[in-house]
């Protein structure tokens, strides 16, 4: 058992950036669900405080136009944030696993359709797509719709990383063989193809969040989010709308800028960790 | 050479036409036809242009009614996109749509392209000498900055600068495109105005996009002097500037072009935002009222431009990326 | 000052790791006359390629020159400063690369890729002499004018191989290190780039060190043949006496090896793998595979020794 536990933390040793990456995002995460058994969550509601209140002990992020108290407002709304892009994240990654196993496994026509508006989709202005297919669906938005509109754009570098590896893996030896010993495409698939795509997939699925949550947070800032919902994004539509700006209220947009940037550097340390275990040459020789 | 350009115009009408045919199928995917609604909500909030409104409500109809079959509506549909008439604005009726995105369209581009242009440059160049062994040490220290720019979202920056600099010390108007007192006319006083509008706008862009410009190249850099022929330029005993620019840089330039031209859609989608931030008087902040009024003949009109422009760049460039790169021939072999 | 142009004198190129140090070449001592032919011969990993690279000072960090020198007429290059070293490359002592493949600058003219050494050493050449000597070089190398505007992907790899060879003798070095120039060629390719190389060497009377692995393009090429093993020499001497006489141990395995034609028999190897240079052998480092190993190869490295007149091998049995 110790034997193991250390074989699984040598390599985490040696890969400051993952757990770097990890714990920034764990803490994020937890800091929500943690910070509310502190905090009265009634304090994010409209009109519970006085309005434009700079930071204090009483309010220590201050208070915005509507009369909330930002720091409910931002620990409830983080996860929120998070949970769309992870949520997101998922919905690309399933999408592009299928896509991806199916083009590359597949080939030929589908292979190149497949890929073709993968392409094509990469290159239009995804904020801008997203904008006329949230306009379409009116009315009120929810948390999980954001998610399930954000993702429409997120399933395209998992289909593409997916679909080259599985390019690549098809000509091995050792599919080869497979198929010599009788094994079936979808046995093949599930038992020799998933356990060496495992480092792509997570590094998909961290790019898909990633992505989802800025997708979100654009849409959300431009005013397509969910109303009610105190997510990053929508504070800064709101802090935007009031010209919190121009009246010098930084404690309402400054800590969802802070958040937000934490956020996207803890996974773009994840994903650099991820790269290294996918890819031994990066690892440092130190 | 014919072959080559029809190809590639080929692929930027596919856009185009794939473009035009989402915004066409999209209201009517809905259960209900948001832009009938929203047409027949102007008609009911009546307003002096109640009986023009109505007009347009008829015009709608005869078009793009129910009573119209599908295939006759697409084709009016396409018809207009291709003269570029998105129908009428319906909270600044009876301005025509194409004629208030005209109106931002030359302030997003101007500005846009001048921060496209900066960043790029400044980014290839620094990310290239990052990379380069010889060059002085301190550029390592960049990398770690240049990485946490390059992960805020173009607004967000935007935001802190403003703030900062307009703000906090006034160095840089707060926004808008040009001082209310000036005249919009071509002199010299007015065009000073904007460029000093334009910089904070353009720097939010630049910031961050150099970051990743600088990381992008790094990399191709790294991957490029590993090759053989930068060991070769080497034995030959050339001078250190000549190894750098033309055998590494000139040939990590290529893949890094490449990136640019996929990249176009993320910049204009980010630099919406950013003039959102500022109230710059571009297209960004033409879809921002828009959005907040439903007007959904300008959405669309914005978004279809935007296509149009980043469609005709990305066309530009894969043009004359054979220049550039001898081993991709204008010939089909 | 005597007639070699090239002296190694004890030369050590280590490459420090985490897991120790690598020792790719451990001590080699080697003379090139003027105008001669030398070829450097063994197994892959034997560090040869390492000895070709620190000729001219190319060796990449983390490895580095520990010890010894190289003189070039009687000047220590391992003292020179960069720029001093850069001024020598191309000029006085150039490099034919392994694989030229890759060794040409894709978006570069042919032309413009001999032409811009050329000009970095001798800057006072007009434009007019440069094309001159450029074609002039093509047509040493065999090459016909209008490779000049060509770029290097619509050369065929021997083409491509020629036009390296063309950059190397440029400026008329007084050594021409050629490091594998063939492996990556086919056997009839192969030949044409040889006889070539061959020419060449008549027409300009460089001193050629002609790196590889090929026994066959040796006995074709090289007057003087020296033996690498696990980074040192075990063997030096004239081409026909090592062939028909090999001395040492390794040279002799090395030389039943290779097939003949005109006999019959089964292939003959050399037992056992070559060391890792990170873990070479104590005393003679061949000893673990020499059938004719004592007691005292094992403790004991063996000096390159004249056992004959020109003749040098590092072995133990000769001794008494």
């Amino acid at each position: 058992m110790a034997a193991w536990l250390a074989g699984a933390i040598s390599p985490l040793r040696r890969n400051p950036q993952l757990v770097t990456g990890l714990v920034i995002i764990l803490i994020l995460v937890i800091m929500g669900p943690v910070g509310m058994l502190l905090v009265d969550p009634k304090g994010a509601k409209v009109g519970t405080a006085i309005p434009d209140l700079p930071p204090s002990a009483e309010y220590p992020l201050g208070t915005d136009t509507h009369g909330r108290n930002l720091l409910p407002v931002m620990l409830l709304g983080t996860p929120q944030t998070i949970k769309i892009g992870l949520l997101s994240g998922a919905i690309g990654l399933g999408v592009g696993i299928i896509l991806g196993f199916v083009a590359g496994y597949v080939g030929g026509v589908v292979d190149n359709i497949i890929k073709g508006a993968a392409d094509v989709l990469l290159t239009v202005p995804g904020l801008l797509l997203l904008v006329v297919i949230a306009i379409t669906v009116k009315g009120t938005v929810t948390v999980n719709m954001m998610a399930v509109v954000v993702s429409i754009l997120a399933w395209m570098w998992p289909t593409r990383t997916i679909r080259s590896q599985v390019l690549t893996l098809r000509e091995r030896e050792f599919v080869r063989m497979a198929k010599l010993g009788g094994m079936k495409g979808p046995e093949i698939i599930v038992q020799e193809l998933v356990p060496n795509l495992l480092p792509y997939l997570a590094s998909s699925f961290v790019g898909a969040v990633a992505s989802g949550i800025l997708a979100s947070i654009g849409l959300e800032a431009l005013g397509l989010g969910p109303q009610n919902e105190p997510t990053l994004g929508m504070t800064i539509f709101w802090a935007l709308r009031y010209t919190a700006v121009l009246r010098g209220l930084w404690w309402w947009w400054g800590p969802p800028i802070v958040i937000i940037v934490l956020t996207f550097m803890g996974l773009f340390l994840i994903s650099a960790g991820l790269d290294q275990i996918a890819n031994p040459r990066l690892r440092r020789l130190t | 050479m014919r072959g080559f350009i029809l190809r590639r115009l080929g692929v930027f009408f596919l856009v185009v036409w794939l473009a035009s045919t989402v915004n066409f199928a999209l209201p009517r995917l809905a259960p209900v036809n948001p832009i009938r609604q929203r047409l027949l909500q102007a008609v009911s909030q009546g307003g002096a242009a109640k009986t023009d409104m109505e007009a347009v409500v008829a015009y709608y109809e005869a078009k793009f009614g129910l009573d119209q079959p599908l295939w006759k509506q697409y084709l009016n549909y396409m018809w207009d996109m291709a003269r570029l008439d998105f129908g009428v604005s319906i909270a600044n009726f009876p301005a025509r749509a194409i004629e208030i995105i005209l109106r931002g369209l030359p302030w997003t581009l101007a500005f846009l392209t001048v921060a496209v242009l900066i960043s790029f440059a400044l980014g290839t160049l620094l990310g290239a000498l990052i990379a380069w062994p010889r060059a002085p040490r301190f550029l390592q220290f960049l990398v770690a900055p240049l990485l946490t720019l390059s992960a805020i979202p173009y607004y967000l920056l935007g935001l802190v600068l403003v703030f900062l600099f307009a703000f906090t010390w006034r160095i840089f108007p707060l926004g808008g495109g040009y001082d209310l007192s000036e005249m919009p006319e071509l002199s010299l006083s007015f065009v000073a105005s904007a460029v000093r509008h334009s910089v904070l706008p353009a720097l939010s862009i630049i910031l961050s996009a150099l970051g990743s410009w600088a990381l992008g190249m790094r990399g191709m850099m790294v991957t490029t002097l590993g090759e053989d022929y930068i060991a070769l330029a080497e034995a030959k005993g050339l001078k250190g500037s000549e190894v750098f620019l033309r055998y590494a840089l000139r040939n990590a330039l290529l893949p890094q072009i490449t990136s640019l031209a996929l990249s176009m859609g993320t910049v204009a989608a980010g630099s919406v935002v950013v003039e959102v931030v500022f109230g710059y008087p571009g297209v960004g902040t033409i879809l921002y009222q828009a959005i907040q009024n439903f007007d959904y003949f300008v959405i669309y009109g914005v978004v279809m431009m935007i296509i149009l422009s980043i469609s005709a760049v990305t066309f530009l460039i894969d043009v004359l990326y054979p220049l550039l790169d001898p081993r991709i021939s204008y010939e089909r072999k | 000052m005597n007639g070699n142009v090239l002296q190694v004198e004890d030369l050590r190129v280590y490459y420090p790791t985490r897991a120790g140090s690598v020792k790719a070449v451990d001590g080699v001592t080697l003379n090139l006359a003027a105008g001669e032919r030398l070829g450097l011969v063994g197994e892959s990993g034997c560090g040869k390629s390492t000895m070709a690279l620190s000729l001219l000072r190319m060796i990449k960090s983390p490895g580095r020159i520990e010890g010894g020198r190289i003189l070039l007429d009687g000047v220590d290059l391992t003292l020179f400063s960069t720029d001093e070293m850069r001024k020598i490359r191309l000029s006085k002592i150039s490099l034919i690369p392994q694989g030229a493949m890759n060794s040409l600058n894709p978006v570069m003219r042919v032309k413009n890729q001999i032409i811009d050494g050329m000009r970095t050493h001798r800057p006072e050449l007009t434009r007019q002499e440069l094309d001159e000597r450029v074609g002039e070089t093509l047509d040493l190398v065999g090459l016909e004018r209008e490779v000049t505007m060509m770029y290097p992907h619509e050369l065929s790899g021997g083409m491509k191989q020629r036009v390296c060879v063309a950059i190397a003798i440029s400026l008329r070095p007084k050594v021409i290190v050629a490091d594998e120039p063939t492996s990556a060629l086919d056997v009839i390719v192969q030949k044409q780039v040889m006889e070539t190389i061959e020419e060449l060497h008549e027409q300009l009377g460089a001193a050629v060190i002609l790196i590889g692995h090929d026994m066959g393009l040796m006995a074709q090429f090289a007057e003087r043949l020296a033996v690498m093993y696990a980074g040192r020499l075990v063997e030096v001497g004239p081409i026909r006496e090592v062939f028909h006489g090999p001395l040492h141990p390794y040279t002799q395995l090395l030389i039943s090896s290779v097939p003949l034609l005109d006999e019959k028999g089964s292939f003959r190897g050399i037992p056992g793998i070559t060391p890792s240079l990170l873990n070479v052998p104590p005393g003679c480092n061949f000893h673990p595979r020499c059938p004719q190993a004592k007691e005292i190869c094992s403790e004991r490295v063996p000096s390159l020794v004249e056992m004959a007149p020109n003749r040098w091998v590092a072995c133990h049995r000769g001794e008494v």
